[in-house]
């Protein structure tokens, strides 16, 4: 069965983020609760951004979905992510699929290549859409849609990246 | 960076030059950044351009203004920008839900007894708080929960009046105006918490209009005054004690006529200094495993009052362990 989320992709690339990093902050996020307004790593990813690359064309934002730190045209499309860190690199790896997926589905652009780039580390990262990559971001599509459509789930345990997350204080007072 | 509140309490102008506010008054010209600002509580009277409220609204910054008694007369409430659709549902429906409603209108005041317990057995003072408790446990509609709050209250200043010197004994609770010192004190002491309130429940997705214990239409921000309940024994009750068990405040700090007493500027100023003191205490949250502000903890209850209306976590208030 197709979903409502996969006839007409409406997810937004932070929530595939999300999806990743906590259910919880999924749910939240996706309910229009949000915290990060008032998170210092949110601002510092905000710099991040906006001092990293200078030289490149600015965002890409499409439809309110996507938006992919910079483009750059050439033969091929490239999209580039900057992050701050590596540790939830199967967050950001999904969240930049996700934006090559749109193109294609939804912008019918085929021809085009994804980068994570980390300034910080000196590290960069190519990533494909690949059929086989396609397929499991189908699966994590129709995840996140039956996540957001459920209850809200209380987080399990505290953990690790509970930490330096915006929803700590939400999740465990 | 922690944002601050400033509070203005001389005449004066609030001027914006680029992303900067200028406080202007007869002593000159200073300086407050924009990201340095949690709220502004403006207890003078204050000339304000539509350019500094636009300002105020792009970084979400609440100003609070009070009238030269000191009352609460309204606040600038900026654009809402943190709007959950979905929540403010679910926080109409406790509402409408009249099991639901009274659920949370006598834990606000169960929070409330025990908070003022707190106070009453810090200066040893024997007290029958339990029973009201006990009392609690047995009403069905939201005015006898109103009632017992009632009933609550008037023992506990009762109470306090057996530590307090004579000049600065409650007796009877007066408001509008407030009669004596002590009543000026907690008119005060209330107003400004009621405001700090506002500031917290803007930041967070609740609407403020809907509320449990007190009528929605009672008043604007009728959540304000559920959660200021549990906060007014811990925050404002304690400053005052404080205040006056240290003699930092006395007669001179007050403005009186036959019927009326109020804090002038000198005593204001005195009052909001060790007030925002009290915010920025902290204590060590058991939970969060963080140090937490009072202000702070002020937050931490309207996200677990979220948590209830989202359902899957039962709403405990906030009952002071220290």
């Amino acid at each position: 069965m197709i979903s409502d989320a996969e006839k007409k992709l409406l997810i937004r690339g932070t929530q595939v983020n999300y999806y990743f990093v906590c259910r919880t902050k999924l749910w939240l996020f996706s309910h229009h609760i949000q915290m990060e307004h008032e998170s210092d790593i949110v601002e510092l990813g905000k710099l991040l951004h906006d001092e990293t690359y200078k030289r490149e064309e600015k965002s890409l934002i499409l439809d309110d979905l996507i938006s992919a730190d910079f483009v750059r045209k050439g033969k091929l499309l490239e999209v580039h992510e900057v992050k701050k860190s590596d540790k939830i690199e199967e967050a950001h790896f999904f969240q930049l699929l996700y934006y090559l997926y749109y193109l294609k589905k939804e912008k019918g652009i085929e021809e085009i290549r994804g980068f994570i780039d980390y300034p910080k580390l000196r590290k960069k990262k190519e990533i494909r859409l690949t059929p086989d990559n396609e397929k499991r971001l189908k699966k994590v599509l129709e995840d996140i849609d039956t996540v957001v459509r459920g209850d809200f789930p209380r987080p399990q345990k505290k953990s690790r990246i509970c930490r330096s997350c915006a929803y700590l204080e939400f999740c465990w007072a | 960076m922690t944002r601050k509140n400033y509070y203005i309490l001389t005449d004066g102008i609030l001027k914006r030059k680029e992303n900067t506010l200028y406080f202007i008054n007869k002593d000159g010209k200073r300086p407050l950044p924009i990201h340095s600002i949690y709220s502004i509580y403006a207890y003078s009277s204050l000339s304000i351009s539509s350019q500094v409220v636009n300002l105020l609204s792009k970084e979400g910054i609440p100003i609070h203004f009070f009238n030269r008694y000191g009352f609460y007369s309204g606040s600038f409430y900026p654009r809402e920008t943190l709007l959950s659709g979905d929540l403010v549902i679910k926080q109409a429906k406790h509402f409408i839900d009249n099991e639901k409603r009274l659920k949370l209108a006598s834990d606000f005041v169960k929070g409330a007894i025990f908070n003022m317990k707190r106070v009453l057995s810090y200066y040893g003072l024997d007290n029958n708080m339990d029973t009201l408790l006990e009392d609690l446990k047995s009403c069905k509609k939201i005015t006898e929960i109103m009632n017992v709050e009632g009933r609550a209250r008037a023992d506990y200043y009762k109470l306090l009046d057996e530590i307090l010197p004579e000049g600065f004994r409650i007796g009877e609770r007066t408001r509008r105006p407030p009669e004596n010192m002590a009543n000026a004190l907690l008119s005060f002491g209330n107003s400004l918490l009621y405001s700090t309130i506002i500031s917290e429940i803007y930041n967070t997705q609740l609407n403020p209009t809907i509320s449990y214990l007190h009528e929605p239409f009672e008043r604007r921000y009728s959540l304000a005054l559920d959660i200021s309940e549990l906060f007014k024994p811990i925050i404002v009750d304690r400053l005052i004690l404080y205040l006056i068990k240290k003699n930092m405040i006395d007669e001179t700090d007050f403005e009186k006529d036959l019927n009326y007493s109020l804090l002038n500027e000198n005593g204001k100023r005195k009052f909001v200094t060790e007030y925002d003191k009290r915010l920025k205490k902290t204590i060590k949250h058991r939970k969060i495993g963080r140090k937490v502000s009072y202000k702070r903890l002020i937050r931490l209850e309207c996200y677990k009052l979220i948590k209830h209306l989202l359902g899957k976590e039962k709403y405990k208030p906030f009952i002071s362990w220290w």
